[in-house]
């Protein structure tokens, strides 16, 4: 600990803060710019100058001043006072004074800091100076002339999200920060919105829709993947009007992807928002009542015969009235894992993300099995990249499809069959992974939704313990989920078996299904539906949909108050924002009131009973916001494997559910990112054809 | 005057060759072995005893800086030479290496020894094109010769040279900038801690001196570091490269005592200023980053640093730049106010929007279209500017513009008055 003065008072510090940190600590605000917590140190806005003593007579930069014993700093006296006022009017003579304008306006540091450090007037009579709009893709609208060159979001693309297109060009006045008119191919670009202190960069969907003091701010779960990323969803006039990140230190920090943030305007697109019942052939808007009669009727008929397949939104409520209403059926017919992943979901051990997203930072070698990071889980990819950049990451290999990973990545093959070398330990991949401190496995569901995909799993919980990888202090067995539901519907017994939704298929396709409920599921193979009687409780008129006979809508994740557990088994609670359209409702409210047709009326009559139950029966979910824990068991010997080569089960990440599939902004950086990656490849195929 | 004999820089005016042989026939690379056989401490407290102090501009003790090298490192050392002369009025690095190469690569073996590098590099001001190419061949005999490379000049040390040509931008002579530059990154002043002597060049423990620096220190080893300091006053020792520029008979550059009386190095080596010592209106002593002194001032000056300090200036590159009366002094700081807007990196906030600024104050100050007030204006942002940047590019654009303001405040509100008389309508008579 080293002890300093902190404008007289005594606070005692860690070794290695900076001036800025520990005048932080001690309650005291310094003004700045360019500093950001979880970047590096640039220390060019000049704005947050101290004095210290001993040291140079000059005020010095505190965000880039390490402190030292006995250090006294002094926050302020007259001479910083000009100081401050000196920088704050540089930075304004040349910023554009359109703050009516500007939808920065309200939350904007040089708005703030203006008010509190600057000069009432300006002085200033030249011309102010202009600056061309760069081209950042359909996500960040540009006005830069109101950049103040912080260069926050350079260093955010160089160091957190490991692109490279975005820099500062020029000198002096002149000085400009560009992309090369290219857009951020980046999964994480929305971030650079938040960074930006000004309004130089900002969201450009929801460009002068609203002010930032006249939105309602709700705070969310995420659930486009399973990193269970902390929101918060501004609405305004009952629509989701943008969706910005909450820090949570252990979950995202305070990044969040492309897809989360910006996806939110396909919640008002295609929606269904009102009961529908198929009448020869068509369907037809019919009332609450009609509908529930509907199925309880036909439920009451098939009895055992019911089976149900939900999404990857759903929330634990959800799930566990829908499991609920088919016990009481006397159907054990039911998975979450519409897209075929298969692990065993009664073994903990092997379906969580047992490192824990945190400790990621630890790793020093990593094996990737049919997984991209990248796009199944961005955040948690920035978390591999520190690792690798300031980390002890040395060796990262993968088996699977080949991918950029922002960080260096041995691509091994992508044919399983090379894990079952590793496994045998006489490889040098498998001397790094035991050799390693802190290894690393993340198995994806590329892998997993093979049809040998529970091979795969067991051979990848082999390797791991083979390789020592699960340890007293250190589990490095990681199942990297796509899907937000998956393991809370494994915690609540809603996943049944290792072969999961396969042999549900096949069961309704041999027709020992009659009436089946689908809740907000799309990417399946719908055909199996044929021969049963469909009831689709969802929220978008998708695949699902076009095939139910009966339709109950259902509110989407940002219109109900509910429960996720994320891929680290962490319980978190997110709070409805806006109502949801029309006569839809959340689902578990339309399950209690189709149990209570049947007859069959729950013990629970609202949210507060549902939870109460649900934590009856499932205690250790009582508790939010702390990994599950779960011992290791071994996941059994592995079978025989296919020849064939692993690949990727999604081919868009801007597109992978019904939410982001109607979404406007989702198809604008679909078709930019197609743009791009098409001239990159022309690029390197007339260089490759050049003599 | 400083007698034939003790001059460093024998080939200054390029009488002789620049080639090897020649450079031997002026005592270059003569029992160089021995110097550096003296040993690393030895060198150091010899440099130190010289009173040299670093000839770039800002005047750090040398030897100093050198001792600031760790001693034991798991990292490489590096020297690197900042050959990047770009500020006006300077040109003594450009003909130290053009006509006496041998004198620097000498100083580089003698220098990096001293500081325990073995690697040393060459950072040339990217126009400087012939220059470059005879300090390459210059390197290539010394290369042949065996007076680089390993046991360069047999004495047992090994030393490697490199040769680097920047691509001409005025930043790239601030010492981490010009690192940044040599990393093959952009020329930008990085934050200071940590010093280069701990965290320099690819991260390792490096120093960056001047030409000039380096090249003297094979005569002051040879010849003792009591001759060097018998030279100029105290803290002021040794000879020093001016470079005299404007309005004078006779533009040159010419090693001297320091010390020497500014009025002296004028008129004995310069031929006195155009039309007279009394047509003189004011000197900017140390290259065009340093305030101007009026002539009044000129009379006493001596050409240290403490004396010029004294009177609110520097000695700074050495460039001495003379101006008589017929300059128009406004606009010729007008002039620098532009260099250094210019110049500026565009980093950081002060001087990236303050140079600019004051630039265009001075352009409309220049042609009489201000308003008195704005002289204050301009002394205070100039004020403003000044200490709050990275690097010393924002003093450098400041001082000039305080040096007018306070000996030629009078001259601008002159100009902006007789402006307004002039474009008033003319009163009718009662």
């Amino acid at each position: 600990m080293v002890k300093v003065l902190v404008d007289d008072t005594e606070q005692e510090c860690e070794e290695g803060m900076t001036v800025l940190q520990a005048c932080e600590q001690a309650g005291v605000e310094i003004p700045h710019f360019c500093y950001h917590d979880r970047l590096s140190i640039a220390g060019n806005c000049r704005m947050c100058l101290v004095e210290v003593s001993p040291g140079p007579p000059k005020p010095q930069a505190s965000c880039a001043l390490p402190i030292s014993e006995g250090m006294a700093i002094t926050t302020d006296s007259p001479s910083l006072r000009a100081a401050r006022k000196g920088v704050m009017e540089f930075l304004l003579i040349n910023h554009p004074l359109d703050c009516p304008i500007c939808d920065q306006g309200g939350e904007c540091d040089l708005q703030d800091q203006a008010l509190a450090y600057g000069f009432e007037r300006g002085r200033f009579v030249e011309n102010k100076r202009s600056v061309g709009e760069k081209f950042m893709g359909p996500l960040v609208k540009t006005v830069m002339t109101r950049c103040i060159h912080c260069t926050r979001c350079v260093r955010f693309a160089n160091e957190v999200a490991g692109v490279d297109t975005i820099g500062m060009l020029g000198r002096g006045e002149d000085v400009e920060i560009t992309t090369l008119e290219q857009t951020l191919d980046s999964e994480l670009s929305g971030n650079v919105i938040d960074l930006c202190p000004v309004g130089a960069l900002t969201a450009k969907p929801s460009a002068f829709r609203a002010r930032s003091w006249e939105v309602d701010k709700t705070f969310g779960i995420d659930v486009m993947d399973a990193v269970g990323s902390n929101i918060r969803i501004d609405s305004k006039d009952g629509r989701v009007l943008r969706i910005l990140p909450r820090l949570h230190e252990d979950v995202n920090e305070e990044w969040l992807s492309d897809k989360a943030r910006f996806s939110c305007d396909g919640l008002t697109r295609q929606r269904l928002d009102q009961p529908y019942v198929r009448k020869e052939g068509k369907l037809q808007a019919v009332e609450w009542q009609e509908a529930l009669a509907l199925v309880a009727q036909k439920t009451r008929q098939a009895r055992a015969r019911c089976a149900a397949l939900a999404g990857n939104h759903c929330d634990l409520e959800s799930l566990y009235a829908l499991k609920k209403l088919l016990q009481g059926q006397g159907s054990q017919m039911f998975d979450a894992r519409q897209g075929g992943a298969q692990f065993d979901p009664s073994l903990r051990g092997g379906y969580l993300f047992n490192t824990t997203i945190a400790r990621v930072a630890e790793v020093d070698a990593l094996l990737i099995v049919g997984a991209n990071p990248r796009e199944d889980a961005p955040t948690l990819n920035a978390r591999v990249r520190q690792a690798w950049l300031h980390g002890k990451l040395r060796r990262a290999y993968g088996v699977g499809v080949r991918c950029d990973l922002t960080y260096p990545c041995h691509w091994l093959d992508d044919k399983p069959q090379r894990l079952l070398k590793i496994a045998a330990g006489k490889d040098g991949v498998f001397e790094t992974l035991s050799m390693a401190k802190r290894p690393m496995l993340m198995v994806g569901y590329d892998a997993l939704e093979r049809s040998d995909g529970k091979e795969i799993w067991r051979l990848c919980g082999a390797i791991a313990e083979k390789a020592k990888m699960v340890r007293e202090d250190w589990n490095g067995f990681n199942l990297l989920h796509r899907s937000a539901s998956a393991v809370g519907a494994s915690e609540l017994g809603f996943n049944r078996g290792l072969e999961g939704v396969q042999s549900l298929l096949v069961a309704m396709a041999k027709g020992c299904v009659d009436v089946t409920f689908v809740m907000e599921a799309d990417d399946f193979d719908t055909e199996a539906l044929d021969r049963c009687f469909t009831v689709y409780i969802g929220h978008h008129g998708e695949r699902t949909a076009q095939v139910a006979d009966v339709i109950l809508p259902s509110a989407a994740y940002t219109e109900k108050s509910g429960t996720w557990i994320n891929m680290e088994g962490r319980v978190q609670r997110g709070f409805a924002a806006v109502s949801p359209p029309g006569k839809a409702q959340a689902s578990w409210r339309i399950l209690r009131a189709l149990s209570e047709t049947l007859g069959a009326a729950p013990a629970w009559n609202d949210l507060q009973g549902l939870r109460e139950n649900l934590t009856k029966e499932h205690p250790e979910l009582g508790e939010q916001d702390r990994p599950l824990k779960a011992a290791w068991t071994s996941l059994g010997k592995a079978g025989a494997l296919r020849e064939e080569a692993i690949v990727a089960r999604c081919d868009n990440y801007y597109m992978t559910d019904p939410v982001s599939r109607a979404s406007e902004t989702m198809s604008a950086c679909t078709r930019t990112r197609r743009e791009l990656r098409t001239a990159a490849s022309r690029t390197s195929a007339s260089q490759a054809s050049r003599p | 005057m400083l007698k034939d004999k003790d001059r460093i820089f024998t080939n200054l005016y390029g009488q002789a060759g620049v080639d090897l042989a020649s450079s031997k026939k002026r005592g270059i690379w003569d029992k160089t072995a021995s110097l550096v056989k003296k040993g690393r401490a030895t060198i150091v407290e010899e440099i130190k005893a010289s009173g040299l102090r670093g000839r770039g501009g800002a005047g750090f003790p040398t030897g100093l800086k050198w001792s600031f090298m760790p001693e034991h490192s798991t990292l490489p050392s590096y020297l690197v030479v900042n050959a990047d002369e770009s500020e006006p009025g300077t040109c003594k690095d450009r003909d130290m290496i053009r006509f006496d190469p041998h004198r620097l690569l000498e100083g580089c073996l003698l220098s990096a020894a001293g500081m325990g590098a073995h690697h040393v590099y060459i950072y040339i001001r990217g126009e400087f094109v012939r220059e470059a190419e005879v300090l390459q061949s210059a390197i290539e005999e010394a290369y042949a010769a065996g007076l680089l490379g390993k046991n360069a000049a047999k004495s047992g040390y090994d030393l490697d040279l490199y040769l680097h040509r920047g691509a001409g931008a005025y930043i790239c002579g601030e010492e981490t900038a010009l690192l940044e530059s040599l990393e093959g990154k952009k020329g930008q002043p990085r934050l200071k801690p940590p010093f280069p002597a701990t965290c320099g060049l690819y991260g390792c423990p490096t120093t960056v001196n001047n030409v000039e620096t380096i090249a003297v220190v094979p005569t002051i080893l040879r010849r003792g570091a009591a001759w060097f300091s018998s030279f100029g006053r105290d803290k002021n020792h040794g000879t020093k490269v001016f470079c005299i520029s404007g309005h004078v008979n006779k533009p040159c550059t010419v090693e001297e005592s320091m010390s020497i009386p500014l009025k002296d190095l004028i008129e004995q080596h310069a031929g006195g200023v155009r039309g007279g010592w009394q047509n003189l209106l004011a000197v900017i002593p140390g290259g065009s980053s340093v305030p101007l002194i009026p002539r009044t001032l000129c009379e006493t000056a001596l050409m240290d640093y403490s004396s010029l300090q004294e009177l609110n200036s520097g000695l700074g590159t050495g460039g001495v730049i003379v101006m008589d009366r017929s300059t128009d002094i406004v606009r010729a700081i007008a002039r620098i106010a532009h260099f250094y807007k210019h110049e500026s990196c565009g980093q950081c906030t002060p001087c990236r929007e303050g140079t600019g600024w004051m630039w265009r104050v001075l352009e409309r100050m220049a042609e009489g279209r201000a308003e008195v007030a704005e002289i204050e204006l301009l002394l205070q942002v100039s004020k403003q500017v000044e200490g709050h940047t990275i690097c010393a590019l924002g003093d450098a654009a400041a001082w000039p513009i305080q040096g007018l303001i306070r000996h030629f405040r009078g001259e601008i509100v002159k100009r902006i008055e007789g402006r307004r008389l002039a474009e008033q309508p003319p009163i009718a008579a009662q």
